[in-house]
């Protein structure tokens, strides 16, 4: 009796498994030590919470293998490779650093298997070295700032010190804004690049900046550098005569409240604010809220707005990695950050910015959004992609 | 760019400010170095500490509390290491002794992340040295004329107790000879006990001092460590006069480097480095002439 049981339990499964949902693998390749860990996290959950409020709306279940970049792009490309070879998996989600994206892109291109980006914004990741299979949904360093030059002219800001850290994404940053401010009729009147996470005392540049005769200060930093440099702004008093400006990683929700009183008044750009006005990023900060206890970041939007465009490409039926690949490239919906759609020319998003303020609100510090400027599509930057086929 | 001459004091104290926060750091390496050959390549992680400590102590009891507290509690946590670790490690030999404090540095790491999490953290200025003061013509936020004076202050009464005290001459003498010493009757382990648990305790109090100014993140003792070491190996191991010269070393040509020459900022100091190990090896001030 017991064997006959046995035996219709064993048939039963063996027939329910082709009626089973289909199943994706899913890659997460985000760093969990080093100093994005917080990133990581935060991306991590907001991965997460994407997969469980818009899973239900798929046929097929996601079953993830969760790798540890260390932010360290050797390893990670190890661990991409593991991910890929090892675990078979059908599509990769991450990436902090740019670092860490360049060394994996020539691995995740070759292998076919589409990738995500949930962060790294290296404007040559969707420019020259651009990728059928790399979809970012994230953001590039240009597109953040380009429209803040514009915006910050048109306010009536004339004479403008640039500083951040010297690397790739600093560069690049501050190279867009300057672009489209001296275009508006702008004058940047110095700029300076400080070494890139060695810098913790800001205050000779600070000097060098109040000395400068510049209207406003302009600066992109993140993480612990924008909590230093924000505060250090403050101690020296230079917000009274010198307002400061810069890309809104500078006062991102995730840290915003270790910068405390000196951050009220920085105005700055970014793909997401989480006080933007909309019934989805209400539910997305509800929703966001209740898992973790305080509001989301950028971070945790962009990890959401992935699992979010795997969820859309699965719906088209898409099942592997070619066809994932494809689908990936054309998904578009509105998200807490409002519209998004990936351009065909080079794989990046397409999104709206906004401009906030950073201001007192209760318990802690808000975010006043201030303007929303329209959605661009980034140049092309010399990306040569095949176009999509159907 | 023209500058006038308030341009350039603010950067000299900006210059000075960093060289005492630096000095209270190398000060403890140093002397540990010098009186008991041991690298404590984990001096940084006690700094981040220091700045984990300051920032919780400071929640339940304001600034003050930290201030005090967080020096006890990192050198607590320099006696556990003592009496676990180091003093076995006494007669292992240099190699072993920096695998294992280098391991310690990525074990204190973890723990902070593990306890304190991965978001940065930060305390509030305490409002008696909140705001700026005119300080020779130029207006210069009061927390950082507190970490000058403070670094001068401690400079002062660690110059006055190794010159003038018993224990000063004591210390000395390890630093020169620690086996003649012991044959003279000093307890150099005790000796090296103390000088320790001093060294932890100045390095709890640099991180206490730097969290309001800097943000307390996990990493914040790697970041320090480089620096800490170039200051000593300039200065030359094990003597106070070696600390101060390479704080004030380092201090300078960072801060005066970021002016002059932005794109060798990061470079001066480590050709300087090289160029000290060239010439004088020994660095400029070292303990045994």
């Amino acid at each position: 009796m017991k064997r006959a049981i046995l035996a219709a339990l064993g048939l039963a499964t063996s027939f329910a498994m082709p009626a089973a949902a289909e199943d994706i693998k899913v890659g997460l390749l985000l760093p969990f030590s080093g100093v994005y860990a917080s990133l990581g996290n935060e991306i991590e959950t907001g991965f997460n919470l994407g997969l469980q409020q818009f899973g239900s709306e798929t046929g097929v279940t996601f079953e993830i293998a969760r790798e540890d970049t260390e932010v360290k792009p050797p390893v990670a490309l190890g661990k991409a490779k593991k991910l890929i070879l090892q675990d078979q998996v059908d599509v990769m989600v991450g990436i902090v650093s740019s670092g860490v994206l360049g060394a994996v892109r020539d691995m995740v291109h070759g292998a076919g298997v589409p990738l995500i980006v949930a962060n790294a914004g290296n404007d040559e990741a969707t420019g020259a070295s651009c990728s059928p299979f790399i979809t970012r949904m994230s953001f590039s360093n240009g597109q953040i700032n380009r429209p803040m030059g514009t915006w910050m002219a048109e306010q009536g800001v004339r004479r403008v010190f640039t500083l951040a850290p010297d690397y790739a994404a600093g560069r690049q940053m501050i190279d867009a804004f300057t672009e489209t401010f001296t275009a508006a009729g702008g004058e940047i009147v110095g700029q300076e690049f400080t070494p890139f996470q060695k810098t913790q005392d800001f205050g000779p540049y600070l000097a060098q900046a109040k000395a400068s005769g510049a209207d406003a200060v302009y600066v992109f930093y993140a993480g612990g550098e924008a909590i230093s440099f924000v505060k250090q702004y403050d101690s020296f008093g230079l917000n009274a005569d010198l307002p400061l400006y810069g890309s809104g990683f500078l006062t991102s929700p995730l840290y915003v409240n270790a910068q405390g009183e000196a951050a009220e008044g920085v105005i700055t750009a970014l793909h997401y604010a989480p006080t933007i006005d909309s019934e989805a990023n209400a539910a997305f900060v509800a929703a966001f809220t209740e898992e973790t206890g305080r509001a989301p970041s950028e971070f945790a939007v962009q990890g959401y707005d992935a699992a979010r465009a795997l969820i859309e490409a699965t719906k088209t039926g898409a099942n592997d990695r070619a066809s994932l690949a494809t689908a990936l490239r054309q998904v578009s919906f509105e998200g807490p950050r409002g519209q998004l759609s990936i351009d065909p020319a080079t794989n990046n998003i397409i999104q709206p910015v906004y401009v906030y303020e950073t201001v007192a609100g209760e318990g802690g510090l808000t975010q006043k959004v201030l303007a929303q400027l329209p959605a661009e599509a980034d140049p092309t930057n010399g990306c040569e992609m095949a176009p999509l086929s159907n | 760019m023209a500058h006038d001459l308030g341009f350039w004091t603010l950067q000299a104290l900006n210059a000075l400010q960093l060289s005492m926060l630096l000095f209270l750091l190398s000060i403890g390496l140093t002397v540990i170095f010098g009186l008991m050959h041991f690298v404590n390549l984990a001096h940084g992680s006690l700094y981040a500490l220091g700045a984990y400590f300051a920032a919780s102590l400071a929640a339940v009891g304001g600034y003050w509390m930290g201030f005090f507290l967080a020096p006890v509690a990192v050198a607590g946590v320099g006696i556990l290491l003592y009496s676990g670790l180091i003093k076995r490690m006494r007669k292992s030999g240099p190699m072993a002794q920096v695998l294992v404090t280098f391991g310690l540095i990525f074990v204190l790491l973890d723990l902070t992340r593990i306890f304190w999490g991965d978001l940065a953290l930060a305390i509030d200025v305490p409002t008696l040295l909140g705001g700026r003061l005119t300080f020779l013509g130029v207006e210069y936020p009061t927390y950082r004329l507190f970490i000058i004076v403070l670094g001068l202050a401690i400079f002062g009464a660690l110059a006055f107790v190794l010159s003038r005290t018993q224990i000063g001459a004591m210390i000395r003498a390890g630093v020169d000879n620690d086996a003649m010493a012991a044959c003279l009757g000093i307890n150099v382990e005790r000796l090296f006990f103390i000088v320790f648990c001093v060294g932890c305790a100045l390095a709890g109090l640099a991180g206490a001092v730097a969290a309001p100014l800097l943000s307390v993140t996990p990493d914040m003792g790697l970041q320090i460590l480089i620096p800490t070491l170039i200051v000593i190996v300039i200065g030359g191991l094990g003597s106070l006069k070696g600390a101060i010269a390479g704080s004030l070393i380092y201090g300078f040509v960072q801060t005066f480097g970021a002016v002059l020459a932005p794109q060798l900022a990061s470079v001066l100091i480590y050709a300087l480095l090289a160029a000290v190990l060239v010439i004088k090896p020994e660095g400029l001030f070292p303990a045994k002439g």
